[in-house]
């Protein structure tokens, strides 16, 4: 009974909370100036990382001291986009004045009207034009511009060099197709009890997720070109399945335990034991800042015969009921914090100085224009790792064209799980009965949705 | 008027607990009730779309699969977790030693945060070092896939679910054996009653409402089991573990349909409404 009351609770509370108030108001303007305003900013580091919340606070201060009559106040929720508090939060105005949404949300939250119209605001932001073009693109629709892309990435493989080594391969020349994955996850399965080959997801929609990247890597697509079918039981998505299948049953190299979600895979990952996954340079951070992986031991290699990489990120955006000055305020933040050369999140001789993994190619966003190049000298200039780790990722990426995630994208990796855990978790699954079961499911959700 | 102001403090106490259960309970169920006709994105005006929603629901693809799960989970959950808190309260009401010592060690798990007791859980489940497969693998017998296989996974769930709600059930149990008058049970004794008939001519008569009422609390709490597919399986493998109240949360976060997730929390709330009348119902004929 207990169980289900806090869902409901969690559910109401938020629900009911748009009968409460709106969110931060400008203050009465100073008798003949400018109007003095307040501005509510997601994304402060949690308590647990003393030396980047401090760095946060310390960008907070300059901003502040930069922008007379502008006072920001920070949200230190882990992370920044949740989406169980996110319709909530918005509805009962407890959402930030900036905020920021991953490129999976990027629609709903669009179409749903759930973010500013930022078109007049764009020049805030000092090296807009130099955000990817692709990028902007998907934060516009009608000619509306609804967010600042703030990350990019595209797939690669992530490996651990120093499993390769002690498996006799080579960690300079990793894997480059994937009958060179399979062997390569063969030998380290083969170092004993408890090492993985290759790592997958298989449940709580990151299974389909990355199916979708693996499908996307072989030429496959999810959906046909009028998103009206579904598109992935195919020769492509056959061999996405079949070769897991083949890993986890002929090779034994795929362990034996379902990696169900996100969480699961990266303290695999982080625990020294898991050879290789698909993942963006940001895995990398992750495993060593949040699970605690040797930095040294991880490098990131191109998507193996990919013709096309998944894109993954996300953008700013403003809240909906912000008032004018509010919201140049906020793009003012954005351009401050997030958007300079040598400032902010880009400021890496402070990301060295407290010790934060800098160097790792986790942010594509600016692409090769001339800031994106300022940033690329930047990082490597201030490097704390590697990164000659990382080349033969930052070189296969530029030569992938960049895909988006199919409409539905949700629902979609939801059907999608089953064929991933299907292979994953029966000997005897039949890929092309899996495929077909979810292609029948795909089928039937599009055609509901219309 | 002196009775109302001789119970006063009655009466705060009742309107603190009304005020409570009227925001808290009765407001987010009118307002869910509400939604479930609305499409809403929580910030412009929902607009009224009929039966939409509950045709969406019943169109998912997993729709189908987290009913058959959450009824099978619910009979599996009763057939293990209805009847072995009533025995291990029965042997627990006839010990003389170490009563409350046993007591607290069956009640031990309820104390865990339910978080705490499903992580537990995955460590015991894991296929290479858990605990559950060193056991079987000590005694040379087949290990298992667990929450691994879509043959298992389910079953798996419901051991976790009974043993995180043991405790309280067995209190329950226990509480009601020891508000059995013993004279029953000496004449019963006197009459050459060993203890199965002791059991079933007198434990189970005496005990026969609160064993409804149990059964029902546990039907509706089981069906509404959420933790732990959410937290092992995340509704795998192969939808094996998707329960109603899982899809409602598949709806409401990750699709961000409050709308359809309402009306998936109407239909839930309907089928375990049955359940609360047929058991109103039958206290009632047993009372009367």
């Amino acid at each position: 009974m207990r169980r289900s009351t806090g869902l409901v609770l969690v559910t109401a509370l938020g629900l009911s909370a748009t009968a409460c108030g709106s969110g931060e108001s400008p203050q009465p303007a100073a008798s003949g100036g400018a109007a003095d305003v307040t501005i509510t900013v997601a994304c402060q580091p949690a308590r647990t990382a003393p030396q980047d919340r401090k760095a946060w606070d310390e960008d907070v201060a300059a901003f502040m001291k930069a922008h007379p009559g502008v006072t920001v106040k920070s949200t230190d929720q882990q992370p920044c986009f949740d989406p169980k508090t996110f319709g909530p939060k918005l509805a009962g105005g407890q959402m930030e004045t900036v905020f920021v949404v991953p490129m999976t949300n990027y629609d709903d939250v669009i179409a749903q009207g759930q973010a500013l119209d930022i078109t007049r605001y764009t020049s805030s932001v000092k090296n807009w034009n130099d955000l990817r073009p692709d990028h902007r693109e998907l934060l516009t629709k009608d000619g509306k511009v609804y967010g600042v892309p703030n990350v990019h990435y595209s797939v690669g493989l992530v490996y651990n060099r120093a499993l390769f080594a002690k498996a006799g391969l080579d960690p300079n020349t990793p894997p480059r197709t994937w009958a060179e994955v399979r062997e390569a996850a063969k030998k380290i399965a083969g170092l004993g009890a408890g090492h993985i080959g290759y790592g997958e997801y298989s449940g709580g929609n990151t299974g389909g997720w990355h199916f979708t990247q693996a499908l996307y890597g072989r030429g496959g697509d999810i959906l046909t070109a009028d998103g009206k079918k579904a598109a992935f039981n195919s020769p492509e998505g056959k061999a996405v399945l079949q070769t897991l299948h083949d890993m986890r049953w002929v090779d034994n190299s795929m362990g034996g335990k379902l990696l169900v979600g996100w969480e699961s895979l990266m303290m695999a990952m982080g625990s020294g034991k898991v050879g290789m996954m698909l993942g963006a340079p940001d895995v990398v951070t992750d495993v060593v800042t949040k699970f605690k992986g040797n930095v040294d031991d991880y490098g990131i290699t191109g998507f193996p015969e990919a013709k096309a990489s998944l894109s993954g990120g996300e953008a700013y955006m403003i809240n909906p009921k912000a008032t004018p000055e509010q919201a140049k305020a906020g793009m003012e933040w954005i351009d401050f914090r997030f958007n300079t050369v040598g400032k902010g999140r880009f400021d890496f001789a402070r990301g060295k100085a407290i010790g934060n993994p800098v160097g790792v190619p986790d942010n594509a966003v600016y692409g090769d224009s001339p800031t994106g190049k300022a940033l690329q000298e930047e990082r490597v200039k201030n490097a704390s790792l590697p990164v000659e780790n990382y080349q033969t990722y930052v070189d296969a990426a530029a030569t992938i064209p960049p895909k988006a995630e199919p409409p539905h994208a949700q629902e979609l990796y939801a059907i999608l799980d089953v064929p991933m855990s299907g292979v994953l978790s029966r000997k005897d699954a039949s890929v092309d009965e899996l495929l077909a079961n979810a292609e029948t499911k795909a089928n039937a959700m599009l055609a509901a949705k219309g | 008027m002196r009775i109302l102001r001789r119970n006063l403090t009655a009466y705060g106490f009742l309107c603190a607990a009304l005020f409570c259960f009227t925001v808290f309970a009765w407001y987010p169920m009118v307002r869910e009730f509400v939604l479930s006709f609305q499409r809403t994105d929580l910030i412009n005006p929902p607009e009224w779309v009929g039966l939409d929603n509950f045709k969406a629901a019943v169109a998912d693809p997993a729709f189908g699969e987290a009913w058959l799960n959450t009824v099978e989970f619910t009979v599996l959950a009763l057939l293990c977790g209805y009847a072995a808190p009533f025995a291990v309260a029965l042997v627990l009401n006839e010990l003389r030693h170490a009563r409350a010592y046993l007591r607290f060690v069956v009640y031990l798990p309820v104390m865990l945060p339910p978080i705490v007791a499903v992580l537990l859980f995955r460590w015991f489940y894991d296929p290479g070092p858990g605990l559950f497969n060193q056991i079987l693998d000590f005694l040379h017998l087949p290990t298992l896939a667990w929450l691994d296989s879509s043959s298992t996974a389910l079953v798996s769930l419901v051991i976790v679910s009974t043993w995180m709600n043991m405790g309280s059930a067995t209190l329950i149990y226990l509480a009601a054996l020891q508000n059995i008058p013993p004279e029953l049970y000496e004449a019963a004794e006197l009459d050459g009653a060993g203890i199965l008939k002791r059991i079933r001519h007198v434990t189970i008569p005496q005990t026969r409402l609160i064993l409804l009422l149990m059964l029902m609390l546990q039907i509706v709490a089981t069906m509404q089991v959420f933790i732990e597919p959410y937290m092992l399986t995340g509704g795998g493998p192969e939808n094996a573990t998707v329960s109603v109240a899982y899809l409602m949360y598949q709806f409401a976060f990750s699709q961000m349909n409050y709308g359809q997730a309402g009306a998936l929390g109407m239909m839930l709330m309907l089928a375990l409404l049955v359940f609360a009348a047929v058991q109103l119902r039958t206290t009632r004929e047993d009372q009367a």
